[in-house]
């Protein structure tokens, strides 16, 4: 009789930890490269112990200047490696976004085809922990609108593993967003589970048979418990909200997304980056225009506001709560 | 007691405050190094200087020709190196076929001297795709349009190449406007910090479009600004080839023998206006570009050469009909007219197309088809 180890659990922050270190393990032309990467282990640990096992060139502590350190790692993708970058925090890329928009998401258009850079590009984003300016900013919109980058965010610390693992693996650049408030959340970890392709968002939560009004939330990384959390809590007002989890905002899994709405004729969009010209506009667009016979309601949007990213004592008031996308829930019946 | 008697002073600096080199050695030179009209040009190869003058009558030629197409309608626009083609010729000159180069868009002829097809090094100013040439054949990277971002893949690419063992330098080139950009003072720094196998070559070629080099550095020289990285910095005339030659040379041979980058500034002149839709009378004078027309590379190492009895007008012909053959080959090949398929579009954006834009490739996969219908019914009426 062959008895089942009990599945490890895990954090996010240990399962991007695994994953960067199996990637290194499996593949030597990986290399890690940022700032405090290194003996540091990074502020956030993502890195940590992966010197002390790969040697300082395969996890290499860089100068203190993100467009070096990305433009480095350009270089270093030309000659053949496969960098994997830390950014350490969301506004502390931009400095970096030159590198990234005029040269890491072009370079393989720029050549046919003959140099693509294989570059992940990780970066700790979004708020929620109190961080002081700076530290909090949701930046994804910036890279999807960027012909030529993947963008990628995972919200559960399965996906952290496997998205990551994908990503590093992936021929293209990606700017995977690490939701930095997620970090220490903790689930069942098996990093054997296969990894999961680019590209494919996935439902968390399926609707209930007879469990009330139906709605659809759309969400991603950071904001996924958020919704998960207000879909339990809306059972009681007589809601069954199903949970997209997008994983991937480029490319963008349109099928999961429009069969999930045209379940229920009703969708809500919830991010905390801030809502005017942010992804969630992109999706209400999309819904709108493939799904517009089956819609009961107009697509919401619950979102941070449209200000720079608030001192942590008023950050609250800015994030997308359950609250609000309850009441978002109860404006879609549009026409009962 | 004074702080200075404290005992923590006794050990100013600690450790990690303490690495440093003695400037002394990375300071440029006092004065641009020059071969030409000393008797250092006595101890250089003939068969070299003759070789980098037939290049230097095709580069000249090819500047000109290069202009005429703009002229014709061939060339969107071209941003001439004429003056400037010592510096280019020699970039290519001083390196290994296994080593890499990193032009800026003023930076055709060096890559054509490596060996590129002028159709392929010239396909971004025609217009008609962003990069003609496989940077790999030649180890050439795609023009950089964004001034100084190649600098630190220049890094990355020669850091890289050492991790796996190989003995490859990368050369970087960069204008005197490229040096005020952070991307190449943060080059200067991770190439010294991982001492990377590295050449920078700043052409000053005097101005960045229409502003003065004095309204773009105060540094002594360009090539001081090495000495704050830890690197070398070394002084050249630009428009000496043998002293271009020679110094790059040295600098590509002090990086692979791994004692460091070096950053090459080579004082020249954009004798042409910025490119072709330039006005350089607004911001120069006659008289100015008349002095550097008096330095010009060519005749300067045309007269030398002569002297020393290595070049007589059999060889200067010679030259000059290779440079009319690459100048008619360039006006045959520029009169094929590309074909382009619109469709390549969607090609290479991704390794594969996402979902979003395989139905953008249907898109207009069906507006040709229309088109092409259309086309057919009106030739048929």
């Amino acid at each position: 009789m062959t008895t089942l180890a009990p599945p490890a659990t895990a954090t996010m922050a240990q399962a991007l930890n695994t994953a960067l270190r199996d990637s290194l393990r499996a593949d030597p032309t990986v290399h890690v490269l940022g700032e405090d990467v290194g003996t540091l282990g990074g502020v956030f640990r993502i890195t940590d112990g992966l010197a002390a096992e790969f040697g300082a060139d395969r996890c290499l502590d860089t100068p203190l200047a993100e467009a070096g350190i990305l433009g480095t790692a350009v270089g270093m993708a030309m000659y053949g490696l496969r960098p994997v970058v830390e950014m350490q925090f969301d506004a502390f890329a931009y400095p970096a976004f030159e590198q990234l928009v005029s040269h890491v998401a072009r370079m393989r258009n720029r050549t046919a085809g003959r140099m693509p850079l294989p570059i992940t590009i990780r970066i700790p984003y979004g708020g929620g922990i109190g961080g002081v300016e700076h530290h909090s900013d949701s930046s994804e919109a910036y890279y999807a609108h960027t012909p030529g980058l993947h963008v990628v965010t995972p919200g559960t610390v399965g996906d952290a593993y496997g998205l990551l693992r994908a990503a590093i693996a992936s021929d293209d650049p990606v700017v995977f967003l690490e939701p930095k408030r997620l970090y220490w959340s903790k689930a069942d970890f098996t990093p054997d589970a296969p990894v999961p392709t680019l590209g494919k968002a996935v439902v968390r939560r399926p609707l209930s048979p007879g469990g009330g009004s139906p709605a659809t939330l759309l969400t991603y990384g950071p904001s996924l418990p958020l919704c998960l959390e207000a879909a339990e809590a809306a059972r009681a007002e007589g809601w069954d909200l199903s949970v997209v989890d997008l994983r991937s905002l480029v490319p963008f899994d349109d099928e999961t997304v429009f069969e999930a709405v045209r379940a229920t004729g009703r969708a809500v969009v919830v991010h905390e980056s801030a809502g005017f010209a942010g992804v969630g506009a992109e999706i209400a667009a999309r819904v709108s225009e493939r799904c517009f016979h089956h819609l009961a309601a107009p697509v919401l949007r619950v979102t941070g506001f449209d200000i720079p990213y608030p001192p942590p004592m008023l950050e609250r008031h800015h994030l997308p709560s359950v609250d609000r996308i309850l009441d978002a829930v109860a404006r879609l019946q549009w026409e009962q | 007691m004074t702080v200075l008697d404290h005992p923590a002073a006794q050990t100013w600096p600690p450790d990690a405050h303490a690495p440093r080199r003695d400037p002394a050695p990375l300071l440029p030179d006092a004065e641009p190094v020059r071969i030409l009209g000393t008797p250092a040009l006595g101890g250089l190869d003939p068969e070299l200087l003759r070789e980098l003058y037939r290049r230097l009558v095709a580069g000249r030629r090819y500047n000109q020709q290069a202009t005429t197409l703009t002229k014709q309608g061939s060339l969107a626009v071209y941003p001439s190196s004429t003056g400037q083609e010592a510096c280019q010729v020699a970039a290519a000159t001083a390196l290994r076929p296994t080593d890499w180069l990193f032009p800026s868009y003023r930076d055709t002829l060096a890559v054509v001297s490596r060996g590129v097809d002028p159709v392929e090094a010239l396909t971004l100013l025609r217009g008609n795709a962003h990069s003609g040439y496989d940077p790999y054949q030649h180890r050439v990277a795609p023009l950089s349009t964004p001034l100084a971002t190649q600098a630190p893949h220049a890094v990355g690419l020669a850091h890289a190449a050492r991790l796996r063992g190989d003995d490859t330098v990368a050369l970087a080139l960069v204008g005197d406007g490229g040096t005020s950009e952070g991307d190449f003072h943060e080059a200067l720094n991770f190439a010294g910090v991982l001492n990377a196998p590295v050449v920078f070559l700043v052409q000053n070629n005097g101005y960045a479009i229409s502003v003065p080099l004095a309204k773009q550095s105060v540094a002594p020289t360009l090539a001081h600004k090495a000495v704050g990285y830890g690197i070398q910095g070394r002084l050249v005339d630009g428009n000496d080839a043998a002293a271009m030659h020679t110094v790059l040379t040295e600098a590509v041979a002090h990086a692979r023998s791994g004692q460091g980058p070096v950053l090459v500034e080579a004082v020249t002149y954009r004798l042409e206006a910025h490119t072709n839709a330039d006005d350089a009378g607004r911001y120069r004078t006659p008289d100015e570009v008349a002095a550097w027309q008096r330095h010009d590379p060519l005749p300067l190492l045309e007269r030398e050469l002569r002297a020393l009895g290595l070049l007589g007008d059999e060889e200067v012909a010679q030259a000059a009909a290779e440079a009319e053959a690459l100048a008619a080959r360039m006006r045959a090949m520029f009169h094929v007219k590309p074909e382009l398929d619109p469709m390549s579009l969607f090609t290479h954006v991704y390794a594969e197309p996402t979902p979003q834009l395989r139905e953008q490739a249907a898109q207009l996969a069906a507006e040709l088809a229309a088109e092409a219908e259309a086309q057919q019914e009106a030739a048929a009426r």
